[in-house]
């Protein structure tokens, strides 16, 4: 099997059933292919769930819904958009999207990083999680539609604004609803009003320059931007303001 | 009296609700098309749906009837029949009616008998009902006062074919390789309130309206009940139906835009509202007054189409997806973006609208249907 070794296998996925796709990503995988480009890719779902090896997936067309859901491991570039719920409770490994994501992106992730160059539709990074250095990234480029970061419990959300015209506000609204973890940098303005009851704003500290600068570094090298040009604006800080928000609604 | 609350399917259960694929493409130049790609479209979401419902609307389908009111009638015995025909040629002049041409496949199981009327509207219409307000009041006399009988189909130019399958089951069973037109529309069913039976299937049609829904619309029950003070009355067991009434009353009856239309399905919160000029405020407080019993409550996305005209909504908080896509003079709206890239793979531009906020596609030259003379064969 040796001969398969850090070769680049390629898949023409055209009619292929999402099943039959990932049984055969699974055996190619496990030849240790480190490399597999997939064609023709039209809604399949849950591409890379459970690919637990550090291999790289590029994707050319419309994957399904679930891409990388609660996966482990690999690398998934994707030219082109992806829809719903890409990185669903995902663990490790990263996704990069050349274009927007639907709905959910990185629901529930507890780990791993997805960058993604535009836009992303409603309650991207929903719930997202995080324990000790099990930390998920969402960076987006573009703006977010409503509810971005609802719910969040850990992990970090980077929302860039890169295609808003000068003075153009983000149009989110209920930003950070719930949110009792985590936190959201933010670059771009936004009224009070679209933010959501439990979250707070600041300015970002030292530290939190440097964490920043290391994942806008990584997102302006998938994308081709200048990430000196990304930093020299001003970010917000949206943070929690209590980690129990509901914690009396329930306990009486 | 007649009985309105008579419901005369087998599935007599007072719950309603939902659906899972949709898909529509227009093409604005006003040119026909055959349904291939759309079908295939609908089939990449296979998995949205269970087998239990699966439908299709086609515009500017019957060329050579255009100015005929196309009776799509299900039915479930040769007695409903009966009844129904008698009907039909107690009120309309019948011009032309047949079998809807189907093919026996072995996925459909069950089917009702399908026939088709193309009818014309004469001086039995009292004088000041308008030719539209006719056909609906005889669609409900059917719907709810008759037999084994379901007008699932009621514009001109144009029909629904639906049924119990997945959609491909359906185009197969229907034989919709034979049709073209210039807009589509598609559902793949998954139905999660309600019995998948062929009249819970979508699209839900009165005249030329068309919807295909996914999702649940919990004021079901209110909606109902508003439109039936306006002679609409739910007999298909599933929510969507009160969406089809529900822009027949506002738009057509009502005469009220889209953009208005969005506004009182979907309205802005108060929140929003709170926000705008004193003028904004009184025209969605009007709104909200008006028409506070045909805002449609739950997740929804909804494509609506009419004659010239194919439309996407979604609820405020956009709880069901709706992807974009354009092309040249098509106009592409699908559950999924593969779907739309499957037929269609260099699009001009795809987005993923705002929820609440309709997407409109107009055809750029209506086409004007060709009169036909009273009682003359085409």
């Amino acid at each position: 099997m040796g001969r398969w070794r850090n070769s680049t296998a390629k898949i023409d996925a055209a009619g292929i059933y999402y099943r039959e796709l990932n049984a055969k990503l699974r055996g190619v995988v496990s030849n240790g292919t480190k490399k597999i480009e997939l064609h023709n890719i039209h809604g399949q779902r849950y591409i890379g769930t459970d690919l637990d090896k550090p291999v790289e997936l590029e994707i050319f067309g419309t994957p399904g819904n679930d891409l990388g859901a609660f996966m482990n491991g690999p690398r998934i570039i994707v030219h082109g958009n992806a829809q719903d719920g890409c990185g669903n409770t995902m663990d490790s490994g990263e996704i990069i999207i050349h274009g927007h994501a639907g709905d959910i992106v990185g629901l529930s992730a507890r780990g791993g990083k997805i960058f993604v160059r535009d836009d992303v539709g409603y309650r991207a990074g929903i719930h997202m999680k995080e324990y000790q250095d099990k930390k998920p990234v969402l960076v987006i480029g573009g703006t977010a539609q409503d509810f971005l970061g609802e719910y969040m419990a850990g992990g970090i959300l980077i929302l860039l604004g890169l295609n808003l015209a000068e003075g153009e506000h983000h149009k989110s609204r209920f930003i950070g609803t719930g949110m009792h973890g985590g936190v959201i940098y933010l670059r771009g303005n936004v009224e009070n009003y679209q933010l959501g009851k439990e979250v707070g704003v600041t300015d970002l500290d030292e530290e939190e320059r440097h964490i920043l600068k290391q994942y806008v570094d990584e997102f302006a090298e998938h994308f081709n931007y200048q990430p000196d040009e990304i930093l020299d604006q001003e970010f917000l800080e949206l943070y929690p303001r209590w980690l129990r928000p509901y914690g009396r609604l329930y306990a009486y | 009296m007649k009985d309105i609350k008579h419901v005369n399917n087998p599935y007599n259960d007072d719950k309603v609700i939902d659906a899972c694929s949709i898909f529509g493409a227009m093409d604005a130049s006003g040119k026909r098309f055959s349904g291939d790609g759309v079908i295939r479209a609908i089939v990449n979401m296979h998995d949205r749906g269970n087998g239990l419902g699966g439908g299709f609307a086609i515009y500017g389908l019957y060329p050579d009837y255009a100015d005929l009111y196309a009776l799509h009638v299900m039915y479930l015995s040769p007695e409903g029949k009966q009844e129904t025909e008698a009907l039909l040629k107690a009120n309309f002049n019948i011009i032309e009616k047949e079998e809807v041409p189907t093919r026996q496949t072995p996925m459909i199981a069950n089917p009702p008998l399908v026939w088709r009327y193309f009818l014309e509207v004469d001086h039995r219409k009292p004088e000041q009902e308008s030719e539209d307000d006719y056909v609906v009041d005889r669609v409900m006399t059917i719907n709810t006062g008759l037999r084994d009988s379901f007008v699932f189909s009621s514009g001109k130019d144009m029909a629904v074919f639906k049924g119990v399958g997945y959609p491909e089951e359906i185009a197969d069973y229907f034989c919709l390789e034979q049709y073209e037109g210039y807009l589509w529309t598609a559902h793949g069913r998954f139905p999660t309130n309600t019995p998948g039976w062929w009249g819970g299937a979508h699209p839900f049609c009165i005249l030329d309206w068309t919807v295909v829904h996914n999702g649940e619309i919990s004021s079901y029950g209110i909606n109902q009940r508003y439109l039936g003070q306006f002679g609409y009355h739910c007999t298909m067991q599933t929510d969507t139906e009160v969406v089809a009434y529900a822009v027949d009353l506002l738009m057509r009856k009502h005469n009220l835009p889209i953009e208005i239309v969005a506004k009182i399905l979907a309205p802005p919160f108060w929140s929003d509202i709170e926000r705008m000029s004193p003028e904004e405020q009184k025209l969605m407080l009007t709104l909200r007054q008006v028409y506070a019993s045909l805002l449609l409550n739950g997740p929804f996305t909804v494509i609506i189409a009419h004659h010239g005209e194919m439309i996407g909504l979604t609820d405020r908080i956009r709880l069901r997806p709706l992807t974009v896509g354009e092309k040249g003079s098509m106009l592409y709206l699908s559950s999924e973006e593969s779907a739309i890239r499957l037929i269609c793979p260099e699009l001009d531009k795809t987005w993923i609208p705002v929820g609440g906020e309709p997407v409109v596609g107009t055809l750029r030259a209506p086409t004007q249907p060709q009169p036909v003379a009273a009682g003359e064969k085409v």
